[in-house]
């Protein structure tokens, strides 16, 4: 990257999640829905003593992508670690369903997800759960209609019950500070031992789970730089790709097949990884 | 958690509203709202307890001069530090001369 | 009952549900799929049980791992594929009895987290193409595990049994975390109803269908058979007569105003 180049990069890592959600919808198009103001926060925090954020953690934006309807759900890492309570889980799954809902009725609403997440928040744990699995619901429903987009680029990454989210998402857009994966490096060293997973070894945590293994291992579509242009361009291109013959959490046979070459009682190396699940496999 | 309601004196009532910050660990979410001319009210809600007097000290230096546009404000503190909690401030009332609100 | 006691009750409800009838062959032990007569109708039943001998180490105890996510939305495409234009669409039963996804490098490597997807996919759309997916909890229900294989049902019906939790952290997990005792989270938490263990407390947040009392739940008697039998047939007429093939009948509960609330003003600022 040039000096030129460099100037005009604008991390996106480091915005937060509304400003992430205006910069990804075109110019001038961004209008927030249940904002910070009108205070539907989560009814369960304040009598465990948590300090509540107004908007819950997550920002509802509508606005036009590419000229088109569309609706950018933000998860806001900063707050309890991006997890989700039931109200942040709502807005997600709420907003997933009504842009469904104007798809049978003819407006062609896309929605994108900015996966920034440890999951469920334990302090709302089977509200969030269940808010996580209508959020499932919601995307099979609308990726009938219009491909739904996730992205993730960190800090938080994405995991827990929203990295299968993510999973069923048509298109995944990550960066290289980005990670993706189910359980969280700490509760896998808990459960199964610190040989099996260190949790302080970062290096090893990324060659397994960051953006540029999953991208190269077809688990994430498109992988971009820490660059908000960048990013946008990653996501209009991928809307414009249009709905695939299949999405990947549809490829059912084609990962049973490759599974059936893991020798499972060995440890791989991401290399190995890579040469299963080559590129040619998902293209 | 605490809850700390402080006034000071103010300007004509603000134009719009702002929000800035993020309630993450050592940060704060301030939302600003509009306010009747020459009085701002800060309600805090804090994680961290016993810090009235300094919540006291750090705003009374923000607002004290009285020219600041009158102003509601909502503060959701994870415990920051007055540095931030000065920056948090800052940043909001900027956003309203910049965009006329949120 | 620790997370790590292997426990037979999917094993036990499947056999008991289908009159023991064969396992479909072609998929792995630890992965059971059964068609059998649900009522008038021809249905399948599947569920997750332990498999000691399971190739991948960290998936031994009847966990959802991932062999076992691929092999779940196999089963079930298989049922959505040959219904494909057929005006009756079989229904579907999720036995589960599930503590948690596996723990593991080769899992995190492998992308359990996709492996999941695909089963909650494969239910989901089995939903919205009109197949009733009945989940029929018996014994844990956990995390990722039940995320994959049950929470996509058009109706949930669970046990009413000291040994069926769901949740989305087990006990000795969420201690460690929270720093404190088991004693304490299980005190703490028994006030807050998202965050209790137990069942009735998962009950009062409306997302069940039905609670049900049975004699004994590891070893269910005829009269317990019959209970459940009535059960998934009621629940299958229920979702027969409803024209919504979403999960809205999950939002009733008082508890979860806020998620109405959530959905009503989205509405409402939505143009």
């Amino acid at each position: 990257m040039d000096t030129q180049e460099l100037l005009e990069r604008e991390s996106f890592i480091e915005l937060d999640a509304r400003s992430r959600a205006k910069k990804l919808l075109d110019a001038g198009t961004f209008r927030e829905l249940l904002d910070p103001f009108e205070r539907v926060s989560s009814p369960w925090l304040a009598r465990q003593g948590i300090v509540t954020q107004a908007d819950d953690g997550t920002v509802v934006a509508k606005g036009e992508i590419d000229g088109q309807p569309a609706v950018v759900l933000g998860i806001d890492g900063g707050f309890q670690g991006g997890s989700m309570g039931e109200v942040s889980a709502a807005k997600i799954a709420g907003s997933l369903e009504l842009a469904a809902e104007d798809n049978r009725n003819g407006i062609p609403t896309r929605a994108v997800i900015l996966f920034e997440t440890g999951g469920v928040r334990l302090q709302e744990a089977n509200l969030g759960l269940a808010a996580i699995a209508e959020i499932h619901a919601a995307i099979v429903d609308l990726r009938r209609y219009q491909p739904v987009i996730g992205i993730t680029a960190g800090p938080i990454g994405c995991y827990g019950g929203m990295s299968i989210a993510a999973a069923l998402c048509t298109y995944l857009i990550a960066t290289r500070e980005a990670r993706l994966g189910l359980n969280g490096p700490a509760v896998i060293e808990q459960e199964a031992g610190i040989a099996e997973f260190d949790s302080r070894d970062r290096p090893m945590i990324w060659s397994f789970t960051g953006g540029e293994q999953r991208y190269r291992t077809g688990l994430v579509d498109a992988y971009a730089g820490d660059d908000t242009g960048a990013i946008r361009a990653a996501m209009i291109e991928r809307f414009r790709a249009g709905r695939p013959d299949a999405c990947r959490s549809e490829r059912v046979e084609e990962f049973l097949q490759r599974l059936s070459e893991v020798d499972a009682h060995a440890q791989p190396t991401p290399q190995q990884v890579a040469a299963i699940y080559a590129k040619e496999f998902l293209s | 958690m605490e809850n700390i309601v402080l006034e000071f004196p103010a300007g004509e009532p603000a134009s719009g509203r702002a929000i800035a910050g993020v309630v993450a660990s050592g940060d704060l979410e301030v939302l600003l709202e509009s306010n009747t001319a020459h009085r701002t009210v800060v309600n805090i809600t804090t994680s961290v307890h016993g810090m009235g007097r300094v919540w006291e000290a750090v705003l009374a230096r923000i607002f004290s001069d009285g020219a600041l546009p009158a102003a509601k404000l909502e503060i959701n503190d994870s415990g920051a530090t007055p540095g931030v909690v000065r920056m948090r401030v800052g940043q909001v009332f900027e956003q309203l001369t910049q965009t006329g609100g949120a | 009952m620790s997370t790590k006691e292997l426990s037979k009750r999917g094993a036990v409800w499947l056999d008991a549900l289908t009159s023991s009838a064969p396992l479909q062959p072609g998929f792995p032990p630890s992965v059971r799929v059964v068609d059998a007569r649900l009522g008038e109708h021809d249905a399948r039943f599947i569920a997750v049980v332990p498999d000691p001998d399971n190739p991948f180490v960290r998936a031994r105890s009847g966990e959802v791992g991932l062999i076992e996510g691929w092999e779940i939305a196999r089963a079930v495409r298989m049922v959505i594929d040959a219904d494909e234009g057929r005006a009756v669409k079989r229904p579907i039963v999720a036995i589960v009895d599930v503590a948690s996804q596996a723990y593991g490098r080769r899992e995190e490597a492998y992308g359990i987290h996709q492996a999941l997807a695909g089963a909650a996919d494969a239910y989901a759309s089995a939903r919205l193409a009109g197949h009733p997916v009945i989940a029929l909890i018996v014994g844990r229900a956990m995390s990722g595990a039940f995320l994959a294989h049950g929470y996509q049902a058009n109706r949930l019906i669970a046990l009413a049994d000291p040994q069926v939790m769901i949740h989305a952290m087990g006990k000795e997990s969420a201690a460690r975390v929270t720093l404190r005792t088991v004693a304490d989270l299980e005190a703490f938490t028994a006030r807050v109803p998202p965050m209790a263990y137990d069942i009735d407390n998962y009950a009062s947040l409306g997302l069940l269908w039905k609670l049900l009392h049975v004699s004994n739940a590891d070893a269910p008697t005829g009269a317990d058979q019959s209970t459940v039998e009535r059960t998934l047939q009621a629940a299958l007429d229920d979702i027969l007569a409803d024209p919504s093939r979403g999960l809205a009948s999950r939002l009733g509960s008082p508890h979860r105003a806020a998620s109405v609330k959530v959905r009503s003003k989205l509405r409402e600022e939505w143009r």
